[in-house]
């Protein structure tokens, strides 16, 4: 959550974009350190996601197949739940939801924030006026309350509602910064001689707008992926999820209702945590290396550029 | 200039305060499930429905009346604390009352400990930027990336087995203090609530404290980049005012109103910090009156933490705005 302000110093500083694309990017992230610990770890949760099948015997992991209450062993590597489930088939089957989760929401939230924002920034006048002050709004009023709220009345929330909450709640935050960004772009000579070349607004948006500010998108998708899995979790934990569906916010719910750390089996409620902090973190790394990427003054090494001048 | 700004902010804090409001109102009213439901359920069928309905109207829920005679009636009796009674759990108790009560305690802990990381961070980040590439700085920033990303929950409940589970009870898990003892003006009782309020104080601290390292880190970088520093340099001034009045006083100006706008994420944490602990605040409560479908209760808790954002917000600010003339050119 605190570090989606990690890069609010990119965008206010009005970075320069970076130069070079694809391959120039993948090299990026293979010099920073923070990069690769980030995509490996998120490297990991991927296969998980896709085949669970190839990392534990049990296919059915919310049954309660076994005895409860087993201390890890050969058989059950993380023991089993109070209610006799397998704790580690839970959560390799648990990775899919949390991930798609973390995707889905944060990907239609940038492009909720990318088409506010950049709008805003880009058409200004009653445009920008209207558009700022919504999001102002939805950047103020405190989410994780309405959320709770509103997936109370909306029935114990299914996977839809979960994922239509995150993305209502979780765009404005980048659409803020998509507009600074853009303002800061919107007078530049390349955008000028489109004008006068008398393209058309969508073009000029899409074609030259956007691919200025490709690092900034990446970030806020990071920035809404880590909100949407923090919360998620959070929203599941408190039992405000399906209690019957696969994940590791909903194996917290129960570890916490069936009182796992004070009755011994500690491991319950920590390893779906640890994966959700996991997951977190991996977003987190990502998206400092790319702050580092973008923002050349920023990087751990004691290098001085003269990147202020054309700033 | 500086009138038509403080109009604007105002403008703005009345504008979000009712959009707020408005959600507050609407959201229940288009949702499946309906309160004079959750009521029937709870009461388990004892009370006739005339005095279901009565019970209802007191918070406002008239289902026969005009939508937008309603609308109007509970935006005056949530701007005039007429908040309704609780239907939850403490059934017939004015929620005014119940808010009261745990009020201080959501103050006490989560305000304190948010002005801690707040100041903590800050001032960890100024040293860190300053001292560019030092030891400080090479170690601090992936830790903090790390710690920023955990789940509040999670946190909390790794300091519960650690210092609680693991320990036998080195430090109490729950509630703001011993049961069996009397809220009283004395040594123990304050220490009681001392030692209940360390482990959730704790876990906002770890959670919130990477944010503002990291971004008052990268301020001061911005700044220390900046001319005036060079200029500072160059007339030979020391090297602590310069990293005091000269950068960092500077670059805690957005730090300020990240501050504000943060505040939203640290009452979501609050709630979860406050739900593990069992700490009886705001959060603890809204938790309750959501298991319970105690609707004005939801509300008014509803309205609280808005109001509370936007306090924060006004107050940065126009602290903000006293601090800086550029803000108050742009407002």
């Amino acid at each position: 959550m605190t570090a989606l302000l990690v890069d609010t110093t990119a965008a206010a500083g009005g970075s320069p974009p970076i130069r070079h694309r694809g391959g120039g990017l993948l090299t990026a992230i293979r010099a920073s350190r923070k990069a690769m610990v980030g995509s490996i770890i998120f490297a990991v949760f991927c296969v998980l996601a896709v085949a669970p099948g190839l990392f534990t015997s049990v296919h059915h992991p919310n049954d309660l197949a076994f005895a409860p209450s087993l201390s890890p062993s050969a058989q059950h590597w993380l023991g089993t739940t109070s209610l006799g489930q397998d704790i580690w088939a839970q959560l390799v089957y648990g990775t899919r939801q949390s991930l798609v989760i973390a995707l889905v929401a944060g990907l239609f939230a940038t492009a909720l924030s990318v088409l506010v924002g950049v709008s805003a920034g880009y058409l200004g006048g009653i445009a920008d006026e209207v558009l700022s002050m919504i999001t102002g709004i939805f950047l103020v009023i405190p989410t994780f309350p309405l959320i709770i709220i509103f997936a109370t009345y909306a029935g114990k929330g299914t996977l839809l509602v979960i994922l239509i909450v995150l993305v209502v709640t979780g765009w404005s935050y980048g659409a803020n910064q998509l507009r600074a960004q853009t303002l800061s772009l919107r007078n530049r000579d390349f955008l000028e001689s489109a004008r006068v070349r008398g393209e058309r607004r969508s073009y000029i948006i899409l074609a030259e707008v956007l691919p200025t500010m490709t690092s900034l998108i990446v970030a806020n998708f990071l920035g809404a992926a880590l909100y949407s899995v923090l919360t998620a979790a959070g929203l599941q934990f408190l039992g405000l999820g399906d209690p019957n569906s696969m994940s590791w916010g909903t194996m917290l719910y129960w570890s916490q209702s069936q009182q796992a750390l004070q009755t011994g089996m500690p491991l319950w409620s920590i390893a779906p945590g640890l994966c959700v902090a996991l997951l977190g973190v991996s977003f987190a790394l990502i998206n400092y290396a790319f702050d580092e990427i973008s923002n050349p003054a920023l990087r751990p090494v004691r290098r001085r550029r003269a990147h202020r001048a054309d700033a | 200039m500086a009138v038509r700004y403080v109009f604007r902010r105002l403008g703005f804090f009345l504008l979000t305060l009712w959009a707020a409001l408005t959600l507050n109102f609407f959201i229940p009213r288009f949702m499946p499930g309906s309160p004079l439901q959750a009521l029937r359920d709870r009461t388990h069928n004892k009370l006739s429905p005339a005095a279901l309905e009565q019970l209802l109207t007191s918070f406002g829920f008239k289902p026969h009346q005009n939508i937008a005679m309603q609308y109007l009636e509970y935006l005056k009796n949530m701007v005039t604390g007429n908040w309704g009674i609780s239907i939850g759990a403490t059934m017939g108790e004015p929620v005014s009352t119940i808010v009261k009560q745990a009020l201080p305690w959501t103050l006490g802990l989560v305000g304190v400990a948010t002005l801690l990381a707040f100041g903590l961070g800050s001032l960890i980040g100024i040293v860190a930027g300053w001292k560019r590439g030092g030891k400080l700085d090479s170690v601090l920033p992936p830790v903090f990336v790390v710690t920023s990303a955990l789940p509040y929950f999670w946190v909390g409940l790794l300091l519960i087995l650690v210092f609680s589970v693991w320990t036998n009870g080195f430090l109490p898990s729950d509630f703001n203090y011993d049961t069996d003892l009397q809220p009283e003006w004395s040594l123990g009782f304050v220490e009681n609530v001392l030692k209940h309020a360390i482990l959730p104080a704790a876990t906002i601290l770890i959670t919130s404290v990477g944010g503002w390292i990291l971004t008052m880190r990268n301020n001061m970088i911005t700044t220390l980049a900046e001319d005036y520093v060079r200029m500072g340099r160059a007339k030979g001034l020391s090297n602590r005012r310069i990293m005091s009045s000269y950068a960092a006083r500077n670059a805690l100006l957005p730090n300020l109103s990240g501050f504000a706008m943060s505040l939203g994420f640290v009452i979501s944490g609050a709630i979860l910090v406050e739900y593990v602990f069992n700490y009886p605040g705001l959060g603890y409560l809204l938790y309750n009156a959501v298991q319970n479908s105690d609707y004005p209760l939801m509300q008014a808790l509803f309205m609280l933490f808005t109001v509370a954002v936007l306090l924060a917000l006004l107050i940065c600010d126009f602290a903000i705005a006293w601090l800086d003339p550029r803000a108050r050119a742009n407002g």
